[in-house]
């Protein structure tokens, strides 16, 4: 039933909302929650529990528990509680057989007994029944469907700065932001409800005198040039150095606050008896909000549990609004309220001491209350149940305690105690930045919650140096808001701490006494707190029991660990934006006008081949290898790692981070570079170049180009060395001209002589080709005469341009990646990365030519000392299948089997069109690495595959080609 | 976020870092013995206490020293390496 007109109410009369729930129509305001207009049109029948498919109706009205949730189109687990009403929504109820109503999954309830705690762990001990269980589980688990037709939705993300961000618009927080703002501070004040106030604006005891204050307060914030307040914005957790995203409807705002004010103030508890999960069964603040935000009537005829003057202010509240309250019953056998229990005993209503509720009587159909059943209870706990009465009603109210809403306390790292005066965890000893006040902080009195407010809002500012800290004041609390033993055992049980997991007070009776006696043991065992609700209103009544029945304290017992998020986010709100940066060369748009197939190396896109019409991808590949072999062939190293460095110490710098000597370099020649980790590992290998005494230009791996210029420049601050580095790898260029016929393509655009005396194999030149500036350095990587040209990033194109034109008349293609890697592997070349791992040392790479142990030091040296003393466990090798062989090929990391042990494996394996058979590197057991020795490969089928063993390089062993210029060579 | 005072660059989030290990004295290679040596290369001393530790801003490539509380995952300073013989000793 709607209530006439409330000051402060947050439905707009003028605005009618139709809606659908399980199929039938009906009415709200908008403003109302789905939950809030249902109520009103007296359906009390809102979801079914999660295990049992028990009826379930309004509890917290706040988002601290699931009992409605529903299913809103594609939308899932939609909280009704707390969900806007939108016109035309087609709502149904979770986890339903057959609508809520007839609900099939009913019978669950009569099997409650057959389920004990810790039921899947009992159960699931026989393998053969598995599949059965899994199949039976499946089908009753999961909320909601999943349509998956859903839109991908993109939601922006959002940054924001504050100095102070207080999080809880209530009484002690709209204060603590207005003393913080007038000290100086912007501040940035959040609130989750859709309108700031907190309990004071509904928590009135029948006056209006709360709700004036409030309001006030409320406009002087609003006013506050300084602050700004966002409501409908849950703070949903704290991150490292007050960094705290913000979540509402439409996005997520990452707020770095410069210190931070918790004021979230507290969860109600319910009390615990039998049947407190039918609907009609409320927590106090529920029946207010419904009240005083929605003018809706909680019920008609209510009886009141409570432990605190809370309970008292909201019998005020049902009675001033034309609701019977048909008692008050107080599990305190005496209290400190005098003039409030004067005002519930003025208004007719009887107060019952030292009582409690046994149970709630179900209505005929089990859908709502019929009556309360109460009993003494004494102050040990004990209810006697020999002697009830039964008091008719259709609404129970419950107002027996609280619980502080410490998520964000706890993720900041706050150390909380049990403060035994107030009966609830509060903060001991808060991270630096973080301020805590309010009822979250154990402060419950009116007055003293403002007074709280302005001492954290002060000393946040202070914190940042915006005035001065707030005098510490010690706040006592006349009365506890909480008592200490909600709990009252009944012998059918169906008294419920956790609504989500449908957990009943033997659950944690049974669990303790099997055992699972610590809390994060009793959590994991009884799932207690592992609902959507996240313990918002059990762990509190959990860890009650679990202190009673181990004999400790709530204090002793302690909390489990509080995480992300404080409600659930909508992934969509998390997701980002598939951001994955991608490096292109300077000559990428050349390669897609070849046709280039891209794959990605590293970062880059580099060109795996270049795709001709009417042939396949391996023709392609054979047909620019060939082009190389036979004539000329140009490919793009610009991803290559660039590295410039000079100064006195650049010598001693490359001797130390290499294992060859550079000392002897000389001025005009390169020599090839492998680096090792301390551990004497290969990590990347390169080129270095001598352009003069004191300056060195040289390359690292694609992949490498990054994290080696980040370590090498970390070893030059370590050492102290006189030289610098600079990292050209973007301002550079390259590309590798490379083919008999290179040095013609080459020869009509420069004036450097390119005759071997002049320019020799290994050397490198500064010369201009086509007008631009470069470095050219005579290579050998794919086994031909070749030119690595490198030139400032911005003249790449003009190069390729002109080598292109230049080149056609001897036949230049262009060669991608998988052509390259075939050339390097006819000549036997290694790839870091692919022929070694992350334990290859160069001793097993058959690099010990460029091993130089004689030098004073280079990084790994000390390791292969050692390393060298051992012997070898295995040796890259070169490998041939039979020229004849047409069966499957083997792949890399195929494994190479001797006595049926594993004796090595292949890392690299192609097809030569120079020796025209399969060629291949692999790691082989020293002792089989003998020339032409047999070695046997395991396919992925376990078939065998028979290999030999042959020396490297298989093309050109004597290396005539690359060395010598074309001219030359047929001279 | 966490938030890394940059010697040179000033106080950035976390995600412009890279971490570089924790600093750690190399022994002399001519004297020390195998064994020394790789307790050296491959042990790590992961329990919490005030370790300094190399930090590099990635953008700008500027190594430098953090003192850090790995316990509580508080920087308590940082500076060049250049000053570690005024400002380091812990190490």
């Amino acid at each position: 039933m709607r209530l006439t007109a409330i000051p402060g109410e947050w439905i707009d009369r003028s605005t009618e909302v139709e809606f659908q729930f399980e199929g039938n129509t009906y009415r709200g305001y908008r403003g109302d929650t789905i939950s809030s207009a249902l109520w009103c049109a007296e359906v009390r029948l809102l979801g079914r529990s999660f295990k049992y498919h028990r009826p379930r109706g309004i509890l917290s009205l706040a988002n601290h528990d699931i009992n409605a949730l529903m299913q809103a189109g594609q939308r899932l687990n939609v909280r009704a509680d707390v969900e806007p009403l939108a016109a035309q929504q087609q709502l149904t109820s979770v986890n339903t057989f057959g609508g809520l109503q007839a609900d099939s999954g009913r019978w669950l309830n009569h099997l409650a007994k057959f389920l004990p705690v810790g039921f899947y762990y009992k159960a699931f001990h026989t393998k053969a029944l598995f599949p059965l269980w899994e199949r039976l589980f499946r089908r009753l688990t999961g909320l909601g469907k999943l349509d998956f037709d859903t839109p991908h939705l993109r939601t922006p993300k959002d940054y924001d700065f504050c100095d102070v961000l207080v999080i809880g618009a209530g009484a002690s927080g709209l204060n603590a932001a207005l003393a913080a703002a007038d000290a100086g501070a912007e501040v940035v004040i959040v609130d989750e409800n859709a309108r700031a106030g907190g309990s004071a604006a509904y928590q009135r005891g029948g006056k209006a005198d709360s709700y004036t204050q409030i309001n006030a307060l409320l406009n002087s914030v609003v006013k506050h040039p300084r602050i700004r307040l966002f409501t409908s914005t849950v703070a949903a957790a704290y991150y490292a150095d007050h960094w705290i995203p913000l979540v509402d409807e439409q996005k997520m705002t990452k707020m770095r606050a410069g210190s931070v004010i918790v004021a979230t103030g507290v969860f109600e508890q319910p009390a615990v008896f039998h049947n407190n999960d039918l609907p009609g069964v409320m927590l106090a603040s529920a029946a207010q909000r419904l009240i005083y935000r929605y003018a809706v009537q909680p019920m008609q005829s209510a009886v009141v549990l409570t432990a605190n003057a809370d309970g008292y202010r909201a019998a005020l509240d049902l009675a001033a609004q034309g609701v019977n309250v048909a008692a008050l019953i107080d599990m305190r056998s005496d209290h400190q309220q005098v003039e409030l229990a004067a005002a519930v005993q003025a208004c007719g209503i009887n107060i019952f001491h030292a009582h409690c509720i046994l149970e709630a009587e179900a209505t005929a159909d089990g859908n709502g209350v019929a009556a309360a059943i109460i009993c003494p209870f004494d102050a040990d706990g004990n209810a006697d149940a020999a002697s009830t009465m039964r008091i008719p009603c259709d609404g129970i109210v419950m107002s027996v305690g609280w619980a502080p809403t410490a998520n964000l306390l706890y993720q900041a790292g706050t150390r909380m105690r049990f403060a035994d005066d107030v009966q609830q965890f509060v903060p001991e000893n808060l991270p630096e930045g973080v301020f805590a006040c309010g009822r979250v902080n154990g402060v419950y009195d009116t007055v003293h919650k403002l007074m709280d407010g302005a001492r954290a809002g002060r000393d946040a500012a202070a914190y940042l140096g915006y005035g001065s800290a707030g005098n510490a004041v010690t706040i006592v609390e006349t009365e506890s808001p909480s008592h200490a033993w909600p709990v009252v055992a009944h012998p059918k049980g169906k008294n419920f701490i956790d609504f989500d997991e449908d957990l009943q007070l033997k659950d944690f009776e049974n669990a303790v006494q099997e055992g699972f006696d610590n809390i994060e043991l009793l959590k994991r065992y009884t799932t207690v707190g592992m609902g959507p609700s996240q313990g918002k209103h059990s762990n509190m009544n959990a860890l009650r029991i679990l202190a009673r029945l181990t004999g400790k304290s709530p204090g002793q017992v302690g909390t489990t660990t509080a995480r992300p998020f404080f409600h659930p986010v909508p992934l969509s709100h998390l997701a980002g934006r598939g951001f994955s940066p991608e490096r292109l060369t300077p000559l990428h748009h050349q390669h897609v006008q070849l046709g280039a197939v891209f794959m990605p190396a590293g970062v880059w896109q580099r060109p795996e081949y270049y795709a001709q019409a009417g042939l396949t991808r391996t023709e392609c590949i054979r047909g620019e290898v060939a082009c190389v072999r036979n004539q000329v062939g140009i490919i793009d190293v610009g991803t290559l790692g660039k590295i410039e460095i000079y100064g006195p110490d650049a010598v001693e710098f490359l001797e130390r981070v290499y294992i060859s000597r550079y000392a002897n370099l000389k001025v005009g020649m390169t020599r090839y570079a492998i680096m090792c980790d301390e551990s004497g590992v290969i990590i990347d290998d390169g080129v270095v170049a001598r352009l003069g005494e004191q300056h060195f230009y040289f390359t690292t791996t694609t992949s490498g180009a990054a994290p080696i210029y980040r370590e090498l420049t970390r070893l030059n601050t370590l050492w102290q060395l006189d030289c610098g580095l600079v990292n050209l790898t973007g301002a550079m260029a390259a590309v590798n001209l490379a083919g008999p016929k290179a040095a013609e393509v080459l020869a009509p655009l420069t004036e450097l002589d390119l005759s071997l005396a002049e320019f020799p194999y290994m050397g490198i030149r500064e010369a201009s080709v086509a007008g631009i500036p470069a470095r050219l350095m005579r290579v050998g990587f794919v086994g031909e005469l070749g030119y690595e040209i490198h030139v400032p990033a911005a003249y790449a194109d003009a190069l390729w341009q002109a080598l292109w034109q230049s080149g056609q008349p001897q036949g230049l293609r262009a060669f991608g990646v998988e052509a390259q890697r075939l050339l390097r592997l006819e000549k036997g070349h290694i790839i870091i990365g692919q022929d070694t791992d992350g334990l290859t040392t160069p001793l097993q790479a058959n690099l010990n030519w460029a091993l130089k142990m004689d030098k004073a030091f280079f990084i790994g040296q000390r390791s292969l000392q050692i390393v060298a003393q051992q012997a070898l466990q295995q040796k890259l090798t070169g490998f041939v299948l039979d020229a004849g062989y047409n069966g499957t090929v083997p792949q890399e990391c195929h494994l190479i089997i001797e006595q049926g042990d594993i004796a090595g494996r292949i890392t690299s394996i192609a097809w030569s069109p120079s020796l025209q058979r399969h060629i291949g590197l692999a790691f082989v057991r020293p002792d089989l690495a003998v020339e032409n020795g047999a070695i046997a490969i395991r396919l992925s089928d376990g078939s065998m595959v028979e290999a030999r063993i042959h020396p490297t390089p298989f093309y050109d062993p004597k290396n005539i080609r690359q060395q010598h210029p074309a001219q030359e060579l047929a001279a | 976020m966490k938030i890394l005072t940059c010697p040179i660059n000033g106080a950035r989030p976390i995600s412009e870092f890279t971490y570089g290990g924790e600093y750690r004295a190399m022994p002399d290679p001519q004297t020390a013995s195998d064994v020394v040596w790789a307790d050296y290369v491959f042990n790590r001393n992961g329990a919490p206490s005030v370790k300094l530790e190399w930090w590099c801003h990635t953008p700008s490539t500027t190594w430098f020293i953090a003192e850090r509380d790995t316990a509580r995952d508080v920087v308590i300073r940082s500076f060049l390496f250049d000053e570690m013989n005024t400002q380091g000793g812990a190490a």
